[in-house]
């Protein structure tokens, strides 16, 4: 189930022609019993949860951890996001978590010592309006001001760098320029999480599957412990790293947080012929696609319109993506759709993410991901190792508190990112 | 797709609807707010894991504002009220736990 890309269907078209990937490994971290008591407790093992319990031991020297999961490991969005890694956000507080989680990204296989299938196949952000243009103009300009590889490409650079796409000016949305990221590029998520996994575990920290926080034990305003569905578990920090359960679990401890649970859907076809070199992403007809390594067509949809942590979202939104798909890449037509599923993410009012200390005494929260947190998996780790080793927030994520939403001061991503964020 | 059950226009497929998060969230007076208080209004709005009060407008039908129980968790749909009408309970017609909890 975790592996949304590597069924091959009977009658599947096209043929293999990419490396075929390794067998999947056996048990990579240790089986254990959750310990009366820990000096840290992550809730939430997907990648931002097990790359927090990484870098907490690798960075801090802090090793007797628990990170707790309700379900299977990386069985949330981990498993369900399309993997496109990129930094080219356009605020300078963006681009700077986002672009030090790339360079994590760019050293991180030997760091972890496990293959990740990390490629940097590069990012192209499309333009299709005057507006669009100028957005995604300065967006490109600012950039260059961050020390962001980014180019400007003609629609003719695009149809050089992509055969396959549809340039005509006929089309209800023309290509008419568009950004390109050339170390941006794509990972395998489910490799990405078994590998944060085994590097963790190998310094001792405890992963533990099926097994869900059901309160906490919070006494003068400090957390104590976590109450679980295997008994209380005593602990002095605890980091919330749960995605779009995030509001569920700061009600239990007795704040609000601003972020609303949306489905995002994502589709695969079956194994085709390597057709498509890079990511190719249109926030403005809100389609994002890439080729996997083995061949299949890997797309993202948009945001369906409410609430809901039911893990699938409506038809007519795929509908609507495979729609502009086809018009960008008419060869498409010719392909089917193996499967879809959907998400749950956790969407701040400015699609930032927030990351830093709560009303609750060394209890502290990373979520808001939103669209795109794949991406940001080393980052969020790295920042969210340091907030709670040290009690304080890292530069990089000093921006990211819930006190913007009362100082004014946000970081608004929406414009910039669109749904494809 | 849901299907929604627009009060004025009966059911119809939710590519017609828009949807307006959560119903229920009164205009606060600015004048005698904190700052906290104030962002609050602005940026909580419930999140549960379960019925849920929310807006929606039927803006290809009647484009009309309407207020509905929904579950996050099955998307089956409950009680329908109209802006400025008591809001009734989600477990009114279906027999679920307090919304509230």
């Amino acid at each position: 189930m975790t592996n949304t890309n590597d069924t091959l269907p009977s009658g599947t078209i096209g043929r293999r022609q990419a490396a075929a990937l390794p067998e999947q490994p056996p048990n990579l971290w240790k089986p254990v019993k959750p310990k009366k008591a820990y000096d840290t407790v992550i809730v939430g093992g997907g990648g931002h949860g097990l790359a927090t319990a990484y870098y907490l031991a690798k960075n801090h020297g802090l090793t007797n951890i628990a990170v707790l999961e309700k379900g299977w490991l990386a069985g949330g969005n981990t498993a369900r996001n399309t993997t496109i890694i990129r930094s080219n956000y356009l605020w300078d507080e963006s681009a700077a978590i986002y672009e030090h989680s790339l360079k994590l990204w760019e050293t991180l296989e030997e760091d972890l010592g496990y293959e990740l299938f990390f490629s940097q196949r590069g990012v192209l952000t499309l333009a299709h309006s005057i507006s669009d243009v100028r957005s995604k103009r300065r967006n490109f300009y600012a950039n260059a001001l961050n020390g962001i590889d980014s180019e400007w490409l003609t629609p003719e650079d695009v149809k050089k760098l992509v055969p396959i796409i549809n340039i005509s000016p006929d089309v209800r949305y023309p290509v008419l320029g568009a950004t390109y990221q050339p170390r941006g590029g794509i990972a395998k998520h489910d490799w990405v999480a078994w590998g944060y996994a085994k590097a963790a575990s190998d310094l001792g920290v405890d992963i533990i599957q099926g097994i869900e926080v059901t309160g906490f034990d919070i006494r003068n305003n400090k957390v104590q412990g976590v109450h679980t569905s295997q008994g209380t578990i005593a602990t002095e920090k605890v980091g919330l790293v749960a995605a779009g359960h995030s509001s569920i679990l700061a009600n239990l401890a007795g704040f609000s947080i601003p972020i609303q649970s949306r489905p995002l859907q994502a589709l695969v076809s079956p194994l085709l012929e390597q057709v498509l070199n890079t990511v190719v992403m249109s926030g403005a007809v809100h389609v994002y696609v890439s080729q996997a390594h083995k061949g299949e067509l890997v797309m993202g949809a948009g945001a369906d319109a409410f609430n809901s942590y039911a893990q699938r979202g409506g038809f007519h939104v795929i509908e609507h993506q495979l729609a502009a798909a086809l018009e960008l890449f008419p060869i498409f037509s010719r392909a089917q759709v193996l499967r879809t599923w959907g998400g749950i993410v956790d969407i701040a009012p400015d699609a930032s993410p927030i990351i830093c200390l709560t009303p609750v005494e060394n209890l502290f929260i990373n979520c808001g991901w939103g669209t795109g947190g794949f991406k940001a998996t080393p980052g969020s780790g790295w920042v969210m190792a340091y907030t709670i080793a040290t009690g304080t927030p890292h530069e990089l994520n000093l921006p990211f508190t819930l006190d913007r939403f009362v100082t004014g001061h946000l970081i608004d991503e929406h414009g910039a990112a669109g749904v494809a964020h | 797709m849901l299907y929604i059950p627009c009060p004025h226009c009966g059911l119809r497929n939710e590519t017609e609807f828009h949807y307006g998060a959560e119903a229920g969230v009164s205009y606060p007076d600015p004048k005698v707010m904190t700052d906290t208080e104030w962002a609050k209004y602005l940026h909580i709005r419930a999140n549960p894991k379960g019925w849920l009060a929310e807006r929606w407008v039927h803006f290809a039908g009647c484009g009309r504002w309407f207020n509905l129980w929904r579950n996050t968790i099955t998307h089956e749909i409950g009680p329908v009220w109209l802006p400025f009408t008591i809001q009734p309970k989600a477990t009114d017609k279906i027999g679920e736990e307090d919304p509230k909890a």
